[in-house]
């Protein structure tokens, strides 16, 4: 187990270093960061000493290091847009969108993960079925048109749900909070289903689709053999077996929640990370560009070795010498 | 041995059916079966695949997979029907009153949950017992079917254990909550052959201990001659031949059967040929008119192509053939030129 | 040929799509969809990105059935600058299924391609491109995309870049889902490295590589299949999804998605057609080659059969 733990972190370490590199490269090489931070007048002399001063003249495994380092302590440079620290800058912004891919998470987890339940257990009933329907609906929807459907409904035409913005927003520390004003509540139920929806129907479908090959398998057969109730069957077992490759999936949709929020902060003007980025995309804001990646790179790995874990704690299997998560059941 | 038969039988079937629903029209998969099986005898049930033994199996359990299912007759366990009852109420006879156990113990155990717990949930589902006297009781049963170090090993997953421990937990989960009757569809065919006669011995010997009645159902004569006190062969979904082991392996009063026995090779007895029967069981949706295997039957005659014949007396078993009939089979047919 | 249409009539596939009304729908649908915007030309009533063509006045005109102001020659309406929506839709459909189309193709040749090398030289050369592969798929899609985009933008101008955007963005999407190809090829091609043929064609002197394409690609074209209809569906959405953040097509030759940006900026006024109509256009597109998708994945999948 020890082993398997280790192993784990180093490939994780491994990536990060990858990740690194590329926001490294990105760094250094796409675009001039002298030409971002000084003015048309700045002589040549002048430059030249910024380049050495700010270490842009050593090999590059050096400029590597030194960036790496500085990563890690939150120093990522500046804006080419607003020329503020991006540590800041990212800073500021991830408490909004960390609050709003929760409130998606949450609602995936106890809306998605019943609903597969019940299709999976009940499929030919019409309303699984129904739900089936709607379910390829939302596969096809793109998120955007979702939020850009939800405003023009709820908050264009009803009136009852604010169209853009975090509401108020409550201050605790570095962190700012929705969850604490009423404003701040309604705002973050727009947002949240917009961002949750598309991987809604997707645990949805998956879990369905556990579910039903895991009802036509030979133990299920054996457990209604020995005459176990349908409770018995269908919640202690179907769903234990069920649930555990669904605990890789949905992990890996925490880190795609918090991607994708990239689109929703910017149709409900949510002033998150993701809407950060996207002006850096579009502005061609290197350094925040660079930064974005390392974060989110951070995360991603963070979340998979969580989950790897996890999955051996849950599947007896795995607890032996280091594998892998195994394909079927 | 098998026990006398003026005791009132365990099993009943009775012209039972079953059929299947598709897309190309229904197919008959069971047709016109009945046996009794006597409380603590042994019946073998054998035939070639698709010749609807599992099906049975599956019935009497009440498990037949949709789009299966009983189109007629009866089925009766201790004298009460059970083949139309609610699914609840079957739910309470499985585990306790007919136990099952099936080809792979391997996918038969769910992999998640410790052998220990298995156990003593099916046990609690129909026994009054408290958890610590259910797993006392799991333990015993672990101990009965030969786990070495039951203790420890209760609490061990299914993976833990090699194939023929694990078929040795399947037997035990199948018999924990007191069975009456256990239907076995295939119980060693996905074992080591070495580790086949120890499981067929277990299993027998645990069934004579408990009392328990086991329907046996394979397309391995050896097992049924090693094991059966009765054997009932099918063909094409309905019983060709019933009868005491002995007999019908001795001496075979059906066509088929005298195919069957005269395949299977045996020590110390030689043989100039295996005998092969011509031809192949029919698939469903092509069974002849008549008796269904007299395209490839050496002895049949005229009526064989008009009339199918159900279980007549034949000494002391009961086979479906003219040839044991008085009007007999009317004038001799060649049989059908078997495909290449 | 007509042998072979008979075989296809008479496979299991067809029947299975013949009796799935919703699966035959869904591919009229598409086919729909696909015809209107291969004859756009032809098709549209007005060539909305001509700026000569465009007459201000006509700005903001709603929907011929809704309202009293509507005009047939402008069916679903205008926009701001007095483009015919149903011809933006038109042309942006076809867009839209340009780029799809594309950059799926390009993921497949990309991924075909590093598949068949990976498996192939194995070694070095695979554990690098397995690792690569591996550091892209902690990331969706879409931020791989716009990572590209983002760098290709730093690169060259403003003006330069929309010249491109149709090629950016193609490559972009593709460099995103090359890793499902490649992974599903590699595999098969260490399948097929090991066996005697390849080794005897080495003794012989051909070329095993080339010997190995010839064996290993026709076992791959299903998984491959599967594979891409799962993508085309996504490469749309994640077209529309940049177009939408303003980082894809630009208006100058606009996608769904970009209409669907252009007419969000007007939709607190309650102008909504502008954005609804081509919304609407493209859940339809996305949902028919969704479910066609769904279909074709049942159809070829052994262990439903």
């Amino acid at each position: 187990m020890l082993a398997f733990i280790l192993r784990r972190l180093a490939q994780s370490i491994a990536v990060l270093l990858a990740v690194g590199l590329v926001a490294f490269s990105l760094f250094r090489y796409v675009g001039d960061p002298i030409n971002a931070m000084v003015g048309q007048d700045t002589t040549m002399e002048a430059r030249a000493e910024l380049r050495d001063k700010l270490g842009l003249n050593d090999p590059a495994p050096i400029q590597f290091f030194h960036f790496i380092t500085n990563a890690a302590q939150g120093n990522f440079g500046l804006s080419y847009r607003t020329s503020e620290p991006v540590g800041r800058l990212i800073l500021e912004r991830v408490p909004a969108t960390l609050e709003l891919s929760f409130c998606a998470a949450v609602f995936i987890l106890f809306v998605g993960v019943p609903m597969g339940v019940y299709t999976g257990l009940y499929p030919r009933h019409w309303s699984s079925r129904l739900l089936q329907a709607v379910s390829l609906f939302g596969v096809s929807l793109p998120p955007f048109l979702v939020g850009i459907l939800l405003i023009l409904i709820f908050a264009v035409s009803l009136h009852w749900l604010p169209s853009f913005g975090r509401g108020q927003t409550v201050q605790i520390g570095w962190w700012t909070t929705n969850f604490l004003t009423l404003s701040g509540l309604k705002a973050l139920i727009l947002p949240s289903i917009t961002l949750g929806l598309f991987q809604l129907t997707l645990i949805m479908r998956l879990v369905r689709s556990e579910m039903l090959e895991v009802m036509r398998t030979d133990y299920i057969k054996f457990a209604r053999a020995r005459g176990l109730t349908n409770r018995a069957i269908n919640f202690g077992h179907a769903l234990k077996n069920t649930l555990v490759p669904v605990i890789t999936v949905f992990g890996l949709q925490l880190g795609s929640l918090i991607a994708f929020a990239v689109v929703t902060e910017t149709v409900f003007a949510w002033p998150g990370v993701g809407q950060l980025f996207i002006q850096s995309v579009q502005f061609s804001d290197i350094p925040v560009m660079a930064a974005y990646l390392l974060l989110i790179g951070l995360l991603f790995v963070v979340i998979n070795l969580t989950v790897d874990l996890l999955y051996s704690a849950v599947d007896p299997r795995l607890r032996g010498a280091g594998s892998a998560r195994p394909a079927g059941h | 041995m098998a026990v006398a038969s003026n005791n009132p039988p365990l099993l009943e079937v009775k012209n039972l059916r079953v059929e299947f629903p598709t897309r190309r029209g229904t197919l008959l998969a069971v047709d016109d079966v009945s046996f009794d099986i006597a409380p603590g005898e042994v019946l073998g049930v054998v035939g070639e695949s698709g010749a609807g033994k599992s099906l049975t199996g599956n019935a009497i359990i009440g498990l037949l997979e949709p789009p299966g299912r009983v189109a007629g007759g009866e089925i009766r366990l201790e004298g009460r029907r059970i083949d139309n009852l609610p699914y609840e109420e079957m739910r309470k006879v499985r585990g306790a009153r007919i136990g099952a156990i099936f080809q792979d113990p391997l996918t038969s155990l769910n992999p998640l949950y410790s052998v220990g717990r298995q156990l003593v949930e099916t046990i609690q589902t129909h026994l009054p017992l408290s958890a610590a006297a259910a797993r006392q009781r799991a333990l015993d049963l672990l101990k009965e079917v030969g786990i070495p170090g039951a203790e420890s090993r209760i609490d061990h997953y299914p993976h833990q254990f090699s194939g023929g421990m694990r078929q040795r937990v399947v037997i035990a989960l199948a018999l924990c909550a007191g069975p009456r009757l256990i239907v076995a569809d295939e119980p060693t065919t996905a074992l080591d052959v070495s580790i086949q006669a120890q499981i067929i011995a277990l299993l027998k010997g645990l069934c004579r201990d408990h009392g328990t009645a086991v329907m046996l159902v394979t397309h391995d004569m050896g097992v049924i001659a090693e094991t059966a006190d009765r054997v009932a062969v099918m063909y094409a979904g309905r019983i060709a031949e019933i009868g005491p082991v002995r007999d019908v392996v001795k001496h075979a009063k059906h066509p088929y059967t005298k195919g069957l026995m005269g395949s299977i090779p045996s020590l110390g007895v030689r043989h100039d040929r295996l005998t092969q029967i011509d031809g192949a069981m029919p698939r469903l949706t092509e069974i002849p008119r008549g008796c269904a295997f007299n395209p490839r039957c050496a002895e049949r005659g005229a009526r064989c192509l008009i009339e199918r014949p159900d279980l007549m007396s034949a000494g002391t078993s009961r086979a479906a053939c003219w040839l044991h009939d008085r009007g007999g089979v009317g004038a001799p047919v060649a049989p059908e030129m078997a495909d290449a | 040929m007509a042998g072979w249409l008979h075989r296809v009539t008479d496979s299991d596939i067809w029947w299975s799509f013949k009796s799935s009304p919703m699966t035959v729908a869904a591919a009229l649908l598409t086919l729909f969809i696909f015809a209107i915007a291969f004859l756009a030309p032809i098709l549209a009533p007005h060539t909305p990105f001509d700026p000569a063509t465009l007459n201000l006045s006509d700005g903001l005109k709603p929907p011929v059935l809704i309202s009293a102001d509507g005009d047939w020659t402008f069916p679903l309406g205008t926009d701001d600058q007095g483009r015919d929506v149903l011809s933006s839709i038109m042309y942006g459909t076809r867009l839209s299924l340009e780029v799809g189309f594309a950059s799926v193709l390009v993921a497949m040749l990309i991924g075909i391609a590093l598949g068949l090398v990976s498996g192939y030289f194995g070694g070095t050369v695979d554990a690098v491109i397995m690792r690569i592969a591996d550091v892209q798929l902690t990331f969706p899609a879409i931020l791989v995309a716009l990572l590209i985009d983002g760098v290709v933008r730093g690169l060259i101008s403003v003006k330069r870049h929309d010249e491109i955007a149709l090629l950016v963005i193609v490559g972009a999407i593709g460099l995103s889902f090359w890793v499902s190809y490649a992974r599903t090829v590699r595999s098969s091609v260490m399948v097929e490295k090991n066996k005697e043929y390849v080794q005897a064609a080495r003794v012989i002197g051909l070329s095993p590589l080339l010997i190995m394409v010839r064996h290993v690609l026709p076992n791959v074209t299903g998984p491959v299949l599967v594979i891409a209809t799962l993508n085309l569906g996504l490469a749309i959405i994640t077209e529309a999804t940049l177009s939408f953040l303003g980082v894809g097509l630009p208006s100058t030759e606009p996608s769904l998605g970009t209409l669907i940006r252009l007419g969000n900026e007007v939709l607190q006024s309650g102008d909504w057609w502008i954005t609804v109509f081509p919304g609407i256009t493209l859940a339809a597109l996305v949902l028919a080659v969704n479910l066609l998708g769904d279909w074709l994945r049942d159809a070829l999948n052994p262990k439903l059969r």
